[in-house]
């Protein structure tokens, strides 16, 4: 089996459709450790990438007032026991474009295994992009996934972006993402999470309201078990007249599991607002009564409750 | 044999009695309204014959078609045939309207339990049992998952009480769902027009049943504020 098939093979079975790399329509990009084994452009959006010395360079350009009608699939795993994957990405939208990206991070062996992500992505005037993240790991631990994004969208730009871990364990996770929003911009930054075991999340989140009446919103929901840790930082600035932001962190915590939540708010105009809620806790008995009232038992009550805000 | 049966139940908050020595049966099919004014001790009740964490009693006995409960957690009673519908229903992130009746009940289009308490199901099946709904949706919402449950009792604390709250004809339509499927129901209120509606009503104050019987009586006496138990201090009508 090629290393093509057996990477569409794990994805498949972790839930994907493999059939979307056959699609002329559907644009796509895929990587195994540091080999590129399948890319594909379509009209007005343009896939370039080479391997280099330290890892995956690559580059996604959507044209001037093109709206790509299918997701992007991008996928990058490492099938291996161990590994390390570095990927470069530079990711530009330019005038009034629009594109979905679908990421599919697959690490299902991972005992030793590093994913770095570095993103730099421009989001033009009157574009949208949408970024959707899902990682599928093994139940070892044995992984270090580090996704950095830095963004920036222009006037009346949108970006959005969900991040979901839920799958596997978690191992160690170190988000760092910040965006800065121009005038009348708008992004949603939403991480999703469950750890287990000695899993270690680390998620540092930034949104800079640096437009007049841009807009931001971080949302983070994290579930942690056993004796699982994690840290959450959320920092919303807003530095421009009409900018409004709010940061949403919910952590629920089992067993020996620890957490903390650290939302930072900085206002450096009279005329913005931004606003921030944190909650850190066990599962709410009220809501673990209420299941159970409905003939469920105390661990399929936490267990819906804890999908529920991971859904 | 009464299908619930409660005996002489005491619970005590710290040194303060909520139900003292308390006693009330309910009988197969039987609507039971349970009324009185604020701070008597109803949702102490409902919440001690569910088992909720923290509400067990100092004394007495409560029997679910003769047998005991007492030892049951709230899930086991459900599994029996008791359910409940909190006076304040929590909200549950991440869970639509659709999956939320579908928890532990057996049928597979719950549209009809939505129309039952007065929502159309197109606007609501999709929605999120969450902050997104008013006070008076979540309300109606939990009664209509109590309803698909098709429970032998259900427990309703005062399902009129809130913002947007429910109409008496809404109640009435529910209660009669509820008599069709041959469903118990201990309804909990302060409203004597809505405590009409049931088979039989039963007055409390300071945690006793103070006038049992045809609701129109007990409705009568608990307007006339000649409580035996606190000579129309406590529940007094409003």
């Amino acid at each position: 089996m090629s290393e093509l098939d057996a990477l569409m093979k794990a994805f498949g079975e972790s839930g994907g459709d493999s059939s979307i790399l056959a699609d002329k329509e559907v644009a796509h990009f895929v990587v195994s450790g540091h080999s590129i084994l399948s890319m594909q452009s379509v009209e007005g959006l343009e896939v370039k990438a080479k391997e280099t010395l330290t890892g995956i360079s690559a580059s996604i350009r959507v044209r001037k007032g093109i709206k790509v009608q299918n997701p992007v699939h991008l996928c990058f795993g490492i099938l291996h026991k161990k590994g390390n994957q570095k990927i470069k990405m530079d990711v530009r939208l330019e005038k009034n474009a629009s594109a979905h990206f679908i990421a599919h991070c697959i690490f299902p062996k991972a005992e030793k295994v590093k994913h770095i992500m570095d993103a730099v992505v421009d989001i033009g005037e009157d574009a949208e992009m949408r970024y959707s993240e899902t990682h599928y790991h093994g139940v070892y631990g044995g992984i270090e996934v580090i996704p950095r994004a830095i963004v920036k969208i222009a006037k009346n730009g949108r970006y959005f972006t969900d991040f979901t871990l839920i799958t596997g364990r978690v191992g160690k996770l170190g988000i760092d993402y910040s965006v800065e929003a121009g005038e009348n911009a708008v992004t949603e930054l939403t991480a999703k999470v469950f750890g287990h075991a000695n899993d270690d999340i680390k998620i540092k989140e930034e949104v800079l309201l640096q437009g007049e009446n841009a807009r931001g919103l971080i949302k983070t929901r994290v579930a942690i078990e056993d004796e699982a840790r994690a840290e959450i930082t959320g920092i919303t600035e807003g530095n421009a007249a009409g900018a409004r932001g709010h940061v949403d962190c919910m952590e629920i915590v089992k067993d020996k599991a620890t957490a903390k939540a650290i939302p930072i708010v900085n206002v450096r105009n009279p005329l913005a607002k931004v606003t921030h809620e944190a909650a850190i806790g066990s599962v709410d008995k009220k809501q673990i009564e209420t299941l159970m009232a409905h003939g469920l038992t105390p661990e399929e009550a936490v267990d819906v409750i804890v999908k529920g805000i991971l859904r | 044999m009464p299908l619930l049966e409660i005996k002489n139940l005491t619970y005590t908050a710290g040194d303060k009695i909520i139900l003292d020595e308390f006693s009330l049966s309910i009988e197969s099919s039987e609507v039971h309204a349970l009324l009185g004014t604020n701070g008597t001790g109803k949702s102490t009740l409902a919440y001690v014959i569910m088992g909720c964490e923290g509400y067990k009693p100092a004394s007495g006995e409560i029997l679910f078609n003769g047998k005991t409960i007492d030892e049951l957690k709230i899930h086991e009673r459900a599994q029996l045939g008791i359910t409940m519908a909190w006076q304040e229903p929590v909200r549950f992130e991440g869970i639509n309207v659709r999956n939320y009746l579908a928890l532990k009940s057996k049928e597979t289009d719950p549209s009809m339990y939505l129309e039952m308490v007065g929502l159309h199901p197109e606007l609501y099946l999709h929605r999120m049992v969450d902050k997104s709904l008013s006070g008076g949706e979540r309300k109606r919402i939990e009664l209509a998952s109590i309803l698909a449950l098709h429970p032998k009792l259900a427990l309703l604390d005062e399902p009129d009480s809130g913002i947007d709250m429910l109409s008496t004809q809404d109640i009435i339509n529910v209660i009669n769902v509820f008599k069709k499927n041959g469903s118990s129901v201990l309804l909990i209120t302060h409203r004597e027009e809505i405590s009409l509606i049931a088979d039989r009503a039963s007055q409390m104050c300071k945690g006793k049943i103070v006038c049992s019987g045809n609701p129109e009586k007990v409705a009568e006496y608990y307007k006339s504020r000649k409580c035996l138990v606190c000579d129309g201090e406590v529940c007094a009508y409003v």
